[in-house]
C-alpha cells in the first residue's frame, strides 16, 4: 500500500538523521570511471584500437554478467552503481595488449560470477574481482597473458661493459622484447648485469612509452587520476603511499647492497603495475580496511610482498602487484580487527 | 575576560549544510499564551512528573503541576493560569507517550512564583541548587538531565571547570545563538550562580567561529566578570555540542568510558540553562517556558518563538504564517538528532529547542545496501567507534559481538549515518542494538 492510500497529509516518519551528505556508491564508481580516463587516453596513444577492443570487450562482459547473475539471483539489479564498469576496466587495464578478445571476455566473466557474485555481489567480495580474474587468465592462459608486441624500448639499452655476449642478447631481446620488469628477472635469473638505466629511459617509463599492460605503462596518466581521487576524496593517501615507499626503500636497499643485478628504485616505482594497483586497485574500498592505521598496514604488506616477487630469483614471475594486493585482501578482516581505533575515553592501552 | 581559540577539535565530525540563515536573523518573539495547552509531565530524563492537580482544579501561572518523582526526575510548573481541563496521555516529541495536564488557559496575569533572591552570594550553595531543583530546571540542550544534580556532585568530585554550550552545532536551529545575542546579560547572571555553586575556578563558554555575533555579544555581557574566565571559540564541526566531544575541545580532558564529566572536574550547561538558572534563583521564576527554533523550507516565516511548554506545534506553525507549500517531515529539533513526529498535535517541552518543517524535496530516504567498507563511517565517528562492523554485527543479531566493540559508546550523533555513501542507516542499527543490550541486561538483573 502507498503511502498516498493512507491519507493525503501522512508525514514521513523514520529514525534520525534526516539529512545526508549526497555520497552514494554510484557517485564513487563514477568517480573512479573518470578517474581512469587519462590512462585509458594513453593506452589509446600506446597501444591504439588494442586498447579500444580490450576495454570495450571487458566492460562490456562484465555488465551482462552482472546483469545475468542478478537475473539469475532474482535480486535488484545493479549494473547502474557502475561497479562493473570500473571492475571491467581495471581488468583491461591489467591485460597485453595483443591479448585475444574472447580470453578477455572469459576472465571477465570470471571476475564477476566468481570474483563477486557469487559471494552476493558488491561489498561482499572478499577479493578484488578484477585481480582474480586476472589471476585466472595468468594461469589459464599463460603464454598469451606474458606475451608482449614487439617493442623498440629496449633497443635504447645501453650496457656498463659491451662485449659481444650482451650486444647480441640486447639485439635479440629487442626482436623478442620483453616488460623492463621480465628482462631484469631474466638477467637475473642468467646471473648478467643489468643494463644502464639513466634519465632518458626512466623518462620513458614514467609517460609510459615502455611495454606493460593496457593501462599500467603512463605512470603520469594514472597519476593525473590518482590526484583526481584525491581531490574527491574517494581515496586517501595512506594505502599509496605506505604501498610505494615500501617499494621505493625495499629496492634502495637492494640497489645499495646489490647494484649490478637490482633495478634502481625509480624503474621499480615506474614499472610493472605498481601505479596502477596502488591508486586503483589496492585502494578497492570494499577489499580493503577501513582504519588509518589498517590502509598503512595493508599498504606495507603490499609493498614488500610485490617486492618479494619481483626480485626473489627463483621466483616465476617478473612482476607481483597483483598477488600482493590478493594476496593483503586475505588479511582484510584481521587487519580492520587488529587496527580498531581507541574508543574516545579509553585509557591509551595495547589492549583494553 | 578572554577569548581564546580553542586548540584541541575532537577526531572525526562532519559538516552538514547548516541552513542557520534561516532563522538565525529572527528576534526572539514572544507567542501570546494559547488557548489551551497540554503540559507533558515528562520534560526531562528520568521518571515523569507525578501530576498534583486535578480535573477542574482553578491554577495560577507557575504553580506546581507535577512533583518530582525520584532522584533523576524534575518538577513541573503552570506555564500559564486557567482551569485544568484533564490530565490526559499526551505523545510527546521522543514518540513516548506519558501524562500530560491540559490546562484551558484564562489569560490571568496572576503569577506564582519563589521570592525573590538578589542577594544569592551569601546563600548556601546546598540550597541554590534545592532552589534550582524546585523551579524544575533541566538541561535544555536536548538530554534534559536534571540540573539540580548536575549541581550537587559528589565531594569527591571536585569540580574545576565550568563549561556553557553554546555551541548549537544541530544544522536549522538557532534558538542558543539567539539567546546568547539577545540575553547575554542573565546568561552571564546564570554562568555566575552556577560557578558559584559548584565552587570552580574556570568558566568557558564555548561557541563555534560560526556565530561571531554571540561570540562578540557574550564577549561584551562577560567582560566585567572575575576570575578565569574565557570564550572558547570553536571550529565550526558537528557535533561539537556534544558533551563529551565538547569537553575535549574546551579543556583537552576525555571523559573515561562509561564516566561522567564531573570525572574530569567539568560540568557542562547549556546557555539557556544558565538562563533559566538566573531566572529560577534571582527572580523565583520556574522554568515553563523557552525559546523554540520554528524552520524548515515548509515554514513561511522562521521564527524563534518564546513559547511555554505545552503549546501544541500547530499553534507555533499558526505563529510562524503557517506551512508554506507542502511539508513532507516533521522533526522535533534538528536534523541530525531530532524526532520525526506524526502529526502537529504534539507538545513542547523544556527541551524542545527547534521544530523543523521540511519540503519533500528535502526529506532524505536511507535504504540498507550492502556496505561498501569505504571506512567513512570510522573516520566521521566522534566516539571512534568502527560504525559498519557494528551495523554488520547487529544486523546479524550478534547483539554481543557489537556490544563488545564498543556498541555502547554510541552516541547516536548520525556522523556516520550522514556521510555513508551505501545510505545504511547506520544510527537505527545502533539504537536496536542498544535496546538489545539494555533489554538483555534487565533481564539478567532480574535473574
Amino acid at each position: 500500500m502507498k503511502p498516498e492510500a493512507v491519507s493525503k497529509d501522512f508525514y514521513v516518519i523514520s529514525s534520525s538523521p534526516h539529512t545526508h551528505s549526497g555520497a552514494s556508491v554510484e557517485r564513487i564508481m563514477l568517480d573512479v570511471v573518470i578517474a581512469l580516463l587519462p590512462a585509458f587516453a594513453a593506452a589509446l596513444w600506446f597501444f591504439r584500437l588494442d586498447a579500444l577492443r580490450l576495454t570495450t570487450v571487458c566492460v562490456a562482459t562484465c555488465l551482462a554478467a552482472e546483469w545475468a547473475c542478478r537475473k539469475a539471483m532474482r535480486r535488484g539489479n545493479s549494473i547502474s552503481d557502475l561497479s562493473a564498469v570500473v571492475t571491467g576496466m581495471l581488468l583491461a587495464f591489467n591485460l597485453p595488449p595483443a591479448l585475444p578478445s574472447w580470453m578477455a571476455a572469459a576472465g571477465s566473466l570470471f571476475a564477476i560470477v566468481v570474483a563477486k557474485q557469487v559471494f552476493g555481489g558488491l561489498g561482499y567480495n572478499p577479493f578484488n574481482p578484477a585481480l582474480v580474474g586476472r589471476a585466472f587468465m595468468l594461469i589459464s592462459f599463460t603464454g598469451a597473458m606474458t606475451t608482449w608486441s614487439a617493442s623498440e624500448w629496449t633497443q635504447k639499452l645501453r650496457y656498463a661493459a659491451v662485449d659481444a655476449a650482451t650486444a647480441a642478447t640486447a639485439a635479440a631481446d629487442a626482436v623478442t622484447s620483453a616488460t623492463p620488469l621480465g628482462y631484469a628477472k631474466e638477467a637475473l635469473k642468467a646471473g648478467k648485469d643489468l643494463p644502464i638505466f639513466d634519465l632518458s629511459l626512466l623518462r620513458d617509463f614514467f609517460l609510459g612509452n615502455i611495454n606493460g599492460c593496457v593501462g599500467e605503462t603512463s605512470a603520469l596518466a594514472l597519476l593525473i587520476g590518482a590526484a583526481y581521487l584525491l581531490a574527491r576524496k574517494v581515496i586517501t593517501w595512506h594505502i599509496p603511499v605506505a604501498y610505494l615507499l615500501t617499494v621505493l626503500a625495499y629496492a634502495a636497499v637492494l640497489r645499495l647492497t646489490a647494484p649490478s643485478t637490482s633495478l634502481p628504485p625509480l624503474a621499480h616505482l615506474f614499472s610493472g603495475g605498481l601505479m596502477l594497483g596502488a591508486f586503483f586497485m589496492a585502494t578497492d574500498m570494499v577489499t580493503t580496511p577501513v582504519t588509518r592505521r589498517g590502509m598503512l598496514v595493508f599498504g606495507i604488506g603490499c609493498g614488500i610482498i610485490t617486492m618479494l616477487i619481483r626480485t626473489v630469483k627463483s621466483g616465476a614471475y617478473p612482476e607481483g602487484v597483483s598477488f600482493a594486493i590478493l594476496i593483503m585482501n586475505a588479511f582484510t578482516p584481521l587487519i580492520n580487527r587488529a587496527t580498531r581505533n581507541r574508543v574516545f575515553g579509553a585509557k591509551r592501552a595495547r589492549h583494553e | 575576560m578572554t577569548t581564546i581559540r580553542s586548540p584541541h577539535t575532537f577526531r572525526g565530525g562532519i559538516h552538514p549544510a547548516y541552513n542557520k540563515d534561516l532563522a538565525a536573523g529572527a528576534a526572539i518573539r514572544e507567542l501570546p499564551t494559547p488557548a489551551r495547552l497540554t503540559v507533558p509531565m515528562s520534560q526531562h530524563l528520568g521518571a515523569p512528573a507525578k501530576p498534583v492537580v486535578k480535573a477542574g482544579d482553578m491554577i495560577k501561572a507557575g504553580q506546581l503541576i507535577g512533583e518530582q518523582n525520584g532522584f533523576i526526575s524534575a518538577a513541573v510548573h503552570a506555564p500559564a493560569g486557567g482551569k485544568v481541563a484533564a490530565i490526559d496521555s499526551a505523545v510527546t516529541a521522543s514518540g513516548r507517550a506519558c501524562a500530560a495536564v491540559v490546562i484551558e488557559t484564562d489569560g490571568s496575569a496572576e503569577r506564582q512564583a519563589m521570592p525573590a533572591l538578589t542577594e544569592w552570594r551569601g546563600v548556601d550553595r546546598k540550597e541554590l541548587s534545592a532552589r534550582v531543583g524546585e523551579a524544575g530546571v533541566v538541561g535544555m540542550g536536548g538530554a534534559g538531565f536534571p540540573t539540580r544534580v548536575k549541581l550537587s556532585p559528589p565531594s569527591d568530585k571536585p569540580i574545576d571547570t565550568v563549561i556553557l554550550n553554546g555551541a548549537e552545532c544541530e544544522p536549522y536551529l538557532t534558538s542558543d545563538h539567539r539567546m546568547m545575542v539577545e540575553r547575554a546579560r542573565e546568561i552571564r547572571d546564570g554562568a555566575e550562580i552556577i560557578r558559584h555553586i559548584l565552587g570552580a575556578k574556570c568558566l568557558r563558554v564555548a561557541i563555534e567561529d560560526n556565530k561571531p555575533d554571540a561570540i562578540a555579544a557574550i564577549e561584551q555581557a562577560f567582560a566585567d566578570m572575575d576570575g578565569d574566565v574565557a570564550v572558547a571559540v570553536l571550529k565550526t564541526s558537528y557535533p561539537q555540542g556534544s558533551e563529551k566531544q565538547q569537553i575535549y575541545s574546551v579543556t583537552g580532558r576525555e571523559v573515561p568510558r562509561g564516566g561522567l564529566p564531573m570525572d574530569v572536574g567539568c560540568v557542562v550547561e547549556n546557555v539557556s540553562t544558565a538562563f533559566a538558572v538566573w531566572d529560577a534563583v534571582v527572580n523565583g521564576e520556574p522554568l515553563t517556558r523557552r525559546v523554540i527554533s520554528v524552520t524548515g523550507d515548509a515554514v513561511a516565516g522562521p521564527s524563534n518563538l518564546l513559547a511555554p511548554c505545552g503549546t501544541l506545534y500547530a499553534d507555533l506553525v499558526a505563529a510562524c504564517g503557517g506551512i508554506k507549500g507542502k511539508a513532507a517531515k516533521i522533526i522535533s529539533g534538528g536534523p541530525m538528532m531530532g524526532f520525526a513526529v506524526g502529526s502537529l498535535d504534539v507538545p513542547t517541552g523544556k527541551t524542545a529547542s527547534g521544530l523543523l518543517l521540511l519540503s519533500a524535496g528535502k526529506v532524505t530516504c536511507f535504504t540498507s545496501q550492502a556496505c561498501i567498507s569505504c571506512g567513512r563511517c570510522v573516520d566521521a565517528c566522534p566516539m571512534r567507534l568502527a560504525p559498519a562492523e557494528l551495523s554488520q554485527f547487529i544486523e546479524a543479531d550478534d547483539i554481543g559481538g557489537a556490544e563488545g566493540i564498543a556498541l555502547m559508546d554510541c552516541i547516536e550523533c548520525g556522523s556516520c549515518a550522514f556521510v555513508c555513501p551505501a545510505r545504511r542507516p547506520l544510527v537505527q542499527h545502533m539504537r536496536r542494538g542498544k535496546a538489545a543490550v539494555m533489554a538483555r541486561r534487565a533481564a539478567a538483573k532480574r535473574g
